[in-house]
């Protein structure tokens, strides 16, 4: 007796509660076609730039299944690298085949390795021709943990702030503190302002521990500037500041914000560049660039094992500040629901 | 509605707060309905009514909190909501705003802080403040550690702060034993005194005997607004809880 009243009660309760109704049902759903998507996709062609080979190598390559591009002095062929556009470039020196891998991410290489190792076995018919195998970035001891360290290190900044700053101003509007805060001459710019500053200092102070323990004792491979690492992961956690305190206006409670967790954080996981991006189909990787997430770990990888500076990566850095700009604007408007000035 | 324009006389002195027609809705339920009142300088003004009458929208209306959906709120002359009325008068929100992390001082310096009050002239404000509601001995404890009388105390110090002409106290008293219940009685009734204009909501009826003026409301609507001993007179009843059932429409009698 007592105990079915017990579970009428809650079913009444999760009835009422649309969202974590909608939420149990479609958030694994969600996320499955997510996982779906990011490892169903196309097969990775590696791309491949050949300076000067001969032609029926340049033939095998494509047969392999390589997407190959000629190219007539290794300077060209490097100036593509170094955009990101080649995996690997073969050319021969001396009768010897040698082999220039990008390098920043070891799965990618090791494909692209292999295809050429194989396609050159077959054309020297099987002879113990040993291609000379050169690095741009990183080098042949990178490891996967290397390639994912600068994402993961920015996924956490993300995830932590911008849980922290969600349940913290969730909590001053349940406790009242923020209603008795807007019967104060505070302006709503200044509101945000100041938990911008506060929880700023926090955010900088978490990224230089995670940053300095991943490289110092994990020892990640760390190519640039610590600096600007602490830039990229600070604008990073701004964002996710912006963003936690812009949809906690939509939570009613923390739990609320939790349900935020599988809606946000988990898409932002798969399209932050952890998972080979080239592997989904072209239309669902546009998503990517509309996730804050994306530009932090790019700039983040870019920094940590090609070693760019921040000429490299100033786009990443602009298009940071422009999505935390613009998620504090719409926390100032949204403020208007307390007061309406 | 004969009673309220017979009222509209007690305003000699100049008006603090001057409302005019004012409608809130919520989506289709009407909380405020054309509630008009007037309450005038150095009063002690009570508003007086049962849970969900529209007492406290109205103090958020009054305050610039929230913007009426019809009519006119003028406060001190301003047409409101304005930003800039805000440190023009002291808040006491129902439910105690505190920063339960922080102690009593740090909690007074912060909305010190927020009212522009800075160096020596905070130090002296948030003691003076601090004694008026006898904290003094209280201000490093964290409140967290503090009873709810003493929490109440303490969001009173606060809207003291600034030493607002106007006060506006939501429910100042709600949850409070007798005993203090009195003493914050005689230090608003001191104030009064000393030239502060009142605005504070009720809804125990023995407490709306200390105000000069009371309003009751009901439904939205202001029923009746006068003296507590005008309403009685009215009403010929000999306590404000029977002329309240007699003067508010005895509609649940």
């Amino acid at each position: 007796m007592r105990t079915r009243a017990l579970a009428v009660r809650i079913i009444r309760q999760f009835i009422r509660d649309k969202r974590t109704l909608a939420l149990l049902f479609a958030a694994p759903l969600l996320v499955l076609t997510l996982v779906h998507f990011v490892f169903n996709g196309q097969t990775v062609k590696p791309h491949i730039g050949t300076v000067q080979v001969p032609a029926p190598l340049t033939e095998r390559l494509e047969q392999a299944g390589a997407d190959v591009r000629s190219f007539d002095t290794a300077e060209q062929a490097e100036a593509e690298m170094r955009k990101g556009k080649l995996d690997a470039i073969v050319s021969v020196r001396g009768g010897v085949p040698s082999i220039l891998l990008e390098g920043s991410d070891p799965s990618v290489s090791k494909a692209a390795l292999l295809a050429i190792q194989q396609t050159v076995q077959s054309v020297a018919g099987g002879a113990g021709v040993q291609p000379a195998v050169s690095y741009m970035y990183g080098k042949e001891s990178l490891t996967s943990f290397d390639s994912f360290g600068p994402v993961l290190i920015g996924f956490f900044s993300f995830f932590f702030v911008f849980l922290l700053a969600g349940v913290a101003f969730l909590r001053e509007r349940t406790t009242g503190t923020l209603e008795r805060l807007l019967a104060t001459p505070i302006r709503r710019t200044e509101l945000v302002a100041g938990y911008l500053s506060g929880f700023g200092l926090f955010a900088l102070l978490q990224a230089a521990l995670i940053a300095w323990f991943a490289v110092d004792v994990l020892g990640l491979y760390m190519e640039g500037s610590i600096w600007l690492v602490l830039l990229v992961n600070l604008l990073l956690t701004m964002t996710a500041l912006t963003l936690g305190t812009l949809l906690s206006s939509f939570a009613g409670n923390e739990f609320q914000i939790i349900q935020f967790i599988p809606v946000v954080i988990v898409p932002q996981f798969f399209f932050s560049g952890l998972f080979n991006l080239d592997a989904m189909e072209p239309w669902l990787q546009n998503v990517s660039y509309v996730m804050p997430l994306y530009y932090g770990a790019d700039a983040l990888r870019g920094i940590m094992i090609r070693g760019e500076g921040l000429g490299d990566i100033w786009a990443d850095v602009l298009v940071l500040l422009g999505f935390s700009a613009a998620f504090a604007l719409l926390n100032v408007l949204a403020l208007k629901k307390q007061r309406p000035i | 509605m004969s009673l309220i324009a017979a009222e509209a006389g007690n305003g000699q002195r100049a008006a603090v707060a001057e409302l005019r027609e004012v409608t809130r809705r919520f989506g289709r339920r009407t909380v405020l309905d054309r509630l008009t009142l007037r309450v005038g300088r150095g009063e002690l003004f009570g508003l007086l009514g049962p849970s969900g009458s529209g007492k406290t929208t109205l103090i958020k209306l009054i305050t610039g909190i929230d913007k009426a959906d019809g009519g006119t709120v003028e406060l001190l002359g301003e047409r409101m909501p304005k930003l800039s009325m805000f440190r023009r008068f002291g808040y006491m929100a129902q439910s105690d705003a505190l920063y339960n992390e922080l102690t009593a001082k740090e909690n007074l310096l912060f909305f010190a802080s927020l009212y522009g009050l800075k160096g020596v002239k905070r130090s002296e404000r948030i003691q003076a403040a601090a004694a008026v509601v006898d904290l003094l001995d209280h201000l490093e404890k964290p409140v967290a550690a503090f009873s709810g009388g003493m929490k109440r105390r303490l969001s009173l110090a606060i809207a003291l702060l600034h030493e607002p002409e106007l006060l506006v106290l939501d429910e100042p008293t709600v949850g409070i034993d007798p005993v203090l219940r009195r003493s914050i009685w005689q230090e608003l009734l001191r104030w009064r005194d000393s030239g502060t204009t009142i605005i504070l909501t009720t809804h125990v009826m023995d407490e709306a005997e200390h105000c000069d003026r009371i309003g009751l409301i009901r439904d939205g609507r202001l029923t009746a607004v006068g003296s507590p001993g005008e309403l009685k007179a009215r009403a010929g009843a000999q306590t404000i809880e029977e002329a309240f059932i007699l003067l508010g429409g005895g509609d649940r009698t």
